[in-house]
């Protein structure tokens, strides 16, 4: 059987012109410039950036313009356009007590060092459409307030004043820094994944997944009592050890949201009771996606805690092998390509199968 | 481009001597990767190399050629005695960027001046069943490509049968390539350069010596 | 490592801890650091305002690249790999010969350049003082003035609890 595998160069050519056009729609609107979507869909820039595990603001708004808005796409684009740089090397590790602070909050302890900053945030809105950014002349430029001062240099985490009583497991790096630490982008994933692997996995996982996972531990699914210990937003300094110098230099800032989940311990044989800890970290700003992140993490810590697996969020395979929205929406998506010799295959099939039914119905009637 | 006056005068700062890469690395990279792809594509047949660049003693021009094009940070290069010298490992340093390591096992690519003392191809990565292009790609700097013993190939990309001679070689080289090519698909590739010429010599091919 | 180019390195031994046993590899360290975080334009109006523009060759064009961040476990754990970002680098040799290396965040190779021309000029003693007055200072001020105003309007939403005190019944 032959199937035509050409003649369709012309309308996939004239596909990308359709969608060009589409793109740009109407064209009495004015066109929309990168540095529009960079300065005013910032949480969507930091959700391509993180997923797309590519932080460069300018690339990730290019990628929401040219997939027209739709965020997979975007991701996609960015995590192809990655493959095509070299690589320098490894950051040292970035050092999220050093961060320039934007937000802070802890549901755990209300009076805590630093205090509790709310920063820019939509928790504390109420959800009502807001009419004023539809007006015709737009909002003009609004203005923040700005205290005296600002917020303290150096804030302690909360995991690390719990630390003092002993009540919360400690994270230190075991191997003093002297590991190979795994990485995706060059290995395939195995199993039985270190925790170094699960976390990057989980950074660039879907926020959709995580987001659906973290909800059913909370839910039931997985033993977690989990506590907000601590959400912090701001901006760390990226410190890179060329191989020309030999010590570290800034390469820059880059924004960080990370989340500390406090998790409830009855103790094992090995562990005295204690609060475990899962954590999150993400590019931007992506409050949503790093507390999921921290539930998942924790929830995927089960075999190491000695407690059963026996949820979809404690099983490691199921989760790290379905995070991926790249490979998800491409393993999905192939479905639209052409099948048609597979399709035969399946109705011959399918035509043989029923014969035979019918014969067997025919015998057993008579 | 007047690099290489300007790192004469080196002016106090410093004294070692950084010879410059590939003149346009983007381009010229592909041009010689071109060249890499046609010489495993038709092995035993000689090619030269675009790209005409002195990189450290003792490399030939496609030797640094090839280097420069495959090596990165993540290629870890082992080296043997004669050529890991301190402006050699400066030089894969600065232009590469690739790490070095001690053993040959923990290699990406192997970069031999000096074949007749070489380790044995086992002693190189040969792959695993579910990866075998983790194996090694061995550079081997061969006095000449022309004056030594003939050898003949057979294998894919080759109608019928090629004819090498590469010099230099220590006696158990092919012998060492039967058992390499039974191996497959697992076993390390080769490439042997001198002068501006590299012949391709892939794990798919046969050698009767 | 011995293994780096000593060129680029002229003060660093890469043995000793960063920046504290070496006070000429601290100053680089940080006045590197402060090209690298300043805006493009800064830079720019720095180098038109230089009087002496030097000559100098490319050791290494600029190209842009990634650096996988790292980070840790729960802040203070084992290391992770969060994710990629560029980086744009390059290295160049002033005519007088002292190399500059440009290693900055994001794909601007201008930013690199200019970045790398004011490492290599500020390694000539004869020059340093100056072009810390001139320029380092200021780019670092005007780095620093960014970052207090954000760090003033995030303290603005800071929560003052009140705790209400209940009288004593007497």
């Amino acid at each position: 059987m032959y199937v035509a595998v050409k003649g369709g160069e012309q309308a996939i050519l004239n596909s990308h012109k359709l969608i060009a056009e589409e793109r740009r729609g109407d064209t009495e609107v004015p066109e929309l410039s990168l540095a529009q979507i960079k300065e005013q869909m910032q949480l969507a820039v930091d959700r391509v950036m993180t997923e797309g595990s590519l932080y460069d603001r300018d690339l990730a708004a290019l990628a929401i313009k040219q997939a027209q808005g739709d965020l997979l796409e975007a991701i996609f684009l960015l995590r192809a356009y990655r493959t095509t740089l070299t690589r320098f090397g490894e950051s040292e590790p970035i050092d999220t007590s050093c961060m320039a602070v934007r937000r802070r909050i802890s549901a755990a302890y209300k009076d805590l060092p630093g205090g509790q900053v709310l920063g820019p945030s939509y928790d504390y809105t109420h959800r009502l459409l807001d009419f004023a950014l539809a007006a015709e002349e737009g909002v003009g430029a609004p203005e923040a307030e700005a205290a005296e001062a600002g917020v303290d240099e150096s804030i302690p985490r909360v995991t690390d004043i719990l630390n003092h009583e002993g009540l919360i497991e400690e994270e230190t790096a075991l191997d003093g820094d002297a590991g190979a630490v795994a990485d995706l982008t060059r290995e395939p994933l195995r199993f039985p994944a270190g925790r170094d692997l699960r976390l990057q996995n989980l950074a660039r996982g879907d926020e959709g997944f995580l987001l659906a996972l973290g909800y059913s531990t909370q839910r039931g699914y997985g033993r977690n009592h989990p506590f907000a210990g601590e959400i912090r937003l701001g901006e760390v300094a990226v410190e890179f050890v060329p191989e020309e110098l030999g010590f570290p230099i800034e390469l820059g800032e880059i924004t960080v949201t990370e989340c500390q989940m406090i998790n409830q311990f009855a103790g094992s044989a090995g562990r005295p009771p204690q609060f475990t800890r899962g954590y999150g970290l993400s590019f931007g700003h992506c409050e949503r996606k790093t507390m999921a992140m921290a539930l998942v993490d924790r929830a995927l810590r089960a075999r190491e805690l000695d407690e059963t697996v026996e949820y979809p969020a404690q099983d490691e395979e199921f989760v790290l092998y379905h995070s991926d929205n790249v490979e998800a929406s491409g393993f999905v998506q192939h479905l639209k390509l052409p099948h048609y010799v597979d399709f035969q295959s399946e109705l011959q099939l399918i035509r043989s199968l029923r014969r035979r039914h019918d014969e067997e119905q025919q015998e057993a009637a008579e | 481009m007047a690099l290489a006056t300007s790192l004469n005068a080196s002016g106090g700062i410093d004294t070692a001597e950084l010879r410059p890469g590939l003149a346009d690395p983007v381009h010229d990279s592909q041009h010689i990767f071109r060249g890499l792809l046609t010489a495993l594509a038709h092995p035993g047949r000689p090619v030269t190399l675009p790209g005409d660049v002195a990189g450290p003693e003792p490399l030939d021009p496609a030797t640094t050629a090839v280097a420069l094009t495959l090596l990165d940070y993540d290629t870890p290069l082992w080296i043997d005695w004669i050529a890991d010298t301190p402006p050699l490992r400066a030089y894969l340093k600065f232009h590469c960027g690739c790490p070095l390591v001690e053993r040959s096992q923990d290699a990406a690519f192997g970069l031999v001046t000096d074949p007749e003392n070489m380790p044995r191809l086992a002693l190189f990565a040969q792959g695993r069943d579910q990866y075998p292009d983790s194996s090694a790609s061995l550079l081997l700097q061969v006095p000449s490509l022309e004056e030594g013993p003939a050898v003949t190939l057979k294998g894919p990309g080759i109608r019928e049968t090629a004819t090498i001679r590469p010099a230099g070689l220590p006696d158990w080289f092919w012998n060492d390539w039967r058992l390499n090519a039974a191996q497959f698909p697992l076993g390390v590739d080769i490439f042997f350069t001198c002068g501006r010429s590299v012949v391709g010599l892939p794990r798919s091919i046969l050698a009767e010596g | 490592m011995d293994a780096a180019p000593r060129s680029a390195a002229p003060q660093g031994d890469g043995q000793s801890a960063p920046g504290e046993r070496d006070p000429a590899q601290a100053a680089r360290r940080r006045w590197m650091s402060v090209l690298a975080k300043a805006k493009l334009n800064e830079l720019e109006s720095a180098w038109e305002d230089l009087a002496q523009k030097p000559a100098y060759d490319w050791l290494r064009r600029p190209e842009v690249g990634m650096v996988m961040v790292r980070a840790r476990t729960g802040g203070t754990g084992g290391r992770f790999n969060l994710g990629q970002m560029t980086v744009t680098r390059c290295a160049l040799r002033l005519a007088s010969g002292e190399a500059g290396l440009g290693y900055v965040q994001g794909r601007s190779k201008r930013h690199a350049e200019l970045a790398a021309l004011f490492d290599a000029l500020l390694q000539d003693e004869g020059r340093r003082g100056e072009l810390e007055d001139s320029v380092i200072a200021p780019l670092e001020a005007s780095h620093l003035d960014r970052r207090t105003a954000r760090s003033r309007k995030a303290n603005s939403t800071k929560v003052n609890f009140f705790t209400m005190v209940r009288g004593e019944n007497e």
